[in-house]
């Protein structure tokens, strides 16, 4: 060591707080072209996919069985197409990092790591829950014009379910893409990610629908059943929960999965 | 400061470092020399935390890195493999670092300035060379001021404006007071940068000393005598107890005397020398000796 006294040197570097990595996390996401591309695909596939099926089809009357919230849910049918863009989007949010190896030096300014999971999972449901809400609503509004033009039923807000369905819809899409971000974190790697999630969300619901009946009671307990619950489209029809219940189950998968994911975080090697 | 302690690492059943134990002092240039796969990226890692050491401990600045309060004021480390964004801008991406430390815009351009990174800090990270994605990775090391910087072959990729940049600045920031800790497997560049040497092998510490030190430990490389009577003066000098080599046709190597005491016998026995060359060991022939049972891979040893 040199003889002379060593003072402490200036920095400009201040503690790492919760709020800090969540700005981190938002500079990140706003400033990926793929976080754009996705949002605005999004947007196209729920409110653009609601119009071509209001038009389409013969205009939707009302009755008993046929009730004004499942005429809402049929016009949200986008949403199978919408939570696989989200998937990615989530998928790529954790998993992307790994790939580029930005991992490192993300963990490297932040290393007790966990505030990074948090600050991720904190910026997507704050990004995708309003944005699909509103697509959603405007799902709504337009499905409703439509119908009303070409001589089917007034469809209200106001109607048993129709604020459920359309309130839900987002609350799926927004969970979906935790369940995402969870994979991605869990995984590591963006192809695994999105097998398991395309898998589990898409493939396997139909796979279970084409079962025997006798055998196919767990179908309304995988994720997409259990959400589409709530916003009235579970992909295997038959048996479900009810939408609170299977919405209630959704966000225990969610959970589950986001807890295993901090658990690799903190005791893998980045 | 770098405190490492009984520092082991295995990835399965291989020690990528194994019982490692060195001081890094602040206020000098450190260099962590070592041949590849010596395990002196593993140790980087170990010291950011990224990895977890399979026994032993590590301190930054007197703590466990991880229970750091204030990261980015602690350490800053540039690391051997690419850790940027690719669809991030140079800006971007320093920018998501500075956020997590509350540092603001203008300490961002301020790195980038101090990088070279100007002209380009609007384009995306992925269409950088390797000598641009290094500048990034050192701008990154640098942005919260930190206590203790770590950089790993920082001058891979430079071109020679890039390695004076680099140079000048490891000086000034250890000048600062800062503790500076660089590996490079360039020893030529250790010997113009650093003070204070760790030298690595099969996971192992072999030396933790200084450039001197080391230079003048490593057994003198001998000296060079051209003469016609190599026989005559082989006998000659090798009656008090000296080595000699037969090198050439009119060269021998000696070992075990100065060029004085050689140039003197040769005088006395009456034998014409034509020159008499002191080798002075470099930092370079230190290294190959201390490290030569401990490189893992010889060059077209295996297969």
């Amino acid at each position: 060591m040199s003889a002379r006294a060593v003072q402490t040197p200036a920095t400009v570097a201040g503690p790492v707080t919760q709020a800090r990595v969540v700005r981190a996390e938002w500079t990140k996401l706003r400033a990926l072209r793929s976080t754009w591309w996705c949002g605005l695909s999004a947007i196209v596939l729920i409110v653009g996919l609601g119009a071509a099926i209001a038009e389409g089809g013969a205009p939707y009357k009302v009755t008993a069985v046929n009730t004004a919230a499942a005429g809402i849910s049929d016009s949200l049918l986008g949403l199978f197409v919408a939570q696989l863009v989200l998937g990615v989007v989530g998928v790529l949010a954790f998993s992307g990092e790994y790939g580029t190896g930005m991992i490192r030096a993300t963990l490297a300014v932040v290393p007790s790591r966990l505030p990074v999971l948090w600050a991720k999972l904190i910026v997507l449901a704050a990004l995708v829950l309003p944005v699909t809400l509103l697509c959603a609503v405007a799902d709504f509004f337009t499905a409703a014009a439509l119908e009303s033009a070409r001589g089917g039923s007034v469809l209200l807000l106001t109607e048993p379910g129709v604020l459920r369905t359309v309130v839900g819809s987002s609350l799926y899409l927004t969970v979906v893409v935790v369940i995402g971000l969870a994979l991605g974190g869990l995984f590591r790697k963006t192809a695994a990610g999105l097998v398991v999630f395309t898998a589990v969300f898409f493939v396997v619901p139909i796979v279970v629908g084409a079962l025997p009946h006798s055998i196919q009671g767990f179908a309304a307990y995988l994720p997409s059943n259990a959400g589409g619950a709530l916003w009235g489209n579970p992909l295997t029809t038959g048996n479900q929960l009810s939408p609170w219940t299977g919405f209630a189950v959704l966000c225990g998968y969610a959970v589950v999965l986001i807890a295993a994911a901090a658990w690799r975080l903190r005791r893998h090697d980045a | 400061m770098i405190e490492i302690d009984g520092l082991t690492k295995r990835y399965g059943d291989k020690a990528a470092v194994d019982g490692l134990s060195f001081v890094v002092e602040p206020g000098v240039v450190t260099g962590f020399l070592g041949p590849n796969g010596a395990g002196k990226s593993t140790t980087m890692r170990l010291i950011a935390g990224l990895d977890r050491p399979t026994s032993g401990t590590v301190r930054v600045n007197g703590k466990h890195y991880s229970h750091a309060a204030a990261p980015m004021a602690e350490l800053g480390i540039l690391l051997d493999a690419r850790s940027v964004h690719p669809g991030l801008s140079a800006r971007n991406n320093l920018l998501a670092l500075a956020r997590t430390a509350g540092i603001g815009r203008r300490r961002v351009d301020e790195v980038i300035e101090l990088a070279g990174l100007a002209e380009v800090a609007g384009t995306r990270a992925g269409g950088f060379s390797l000598g641009m994605g290094q500048r990034l990775g050192v701008a990154a090391a640098l942005l919260g001021q930190p206590r203790t910087v770590v950089l790993d072959e920082p001058v891979n990729g430079l071109d020679p404006d890039g390695v004076r940049w680099i140079r000048l600045l490891l000086k000034s920031l250890a000048d600062e007071g800062r503790t500076v800790f660089v590996s490079s497997h360039l020893m030529s560049e250790m010997a113009q940068t650093a003070t204070r040497l760790v030298v690595l092998g099969r996971g192992r510490l072999i030396s933790e000393t200084s450039v001197e030190e080391f230079t003048s430990h490593a057994t003198a490389a001998g000296v060079l005598v051209r003469t016609p009577e190599t026989a005559r003066l082989g006998q000659v000098l090798a009656a008090s107890g000296v080595t000699v080599i037969n090198d050439g046709t009119d060269v021998i190597r000696v070992s075990g005397a100065t060029a004085e005491q050689i140039g003197a016998a040769a005088w006395q026995a009456h034998l014409p020398v034509y020159e008499l060359t002191p080798a002075h060991a470099s930092l370079e022939e230190a290294f190959m000796q201390v490290t030569r049972d401990s490189i893992e891979y010889h060059a077209g040893a295996t297969r």
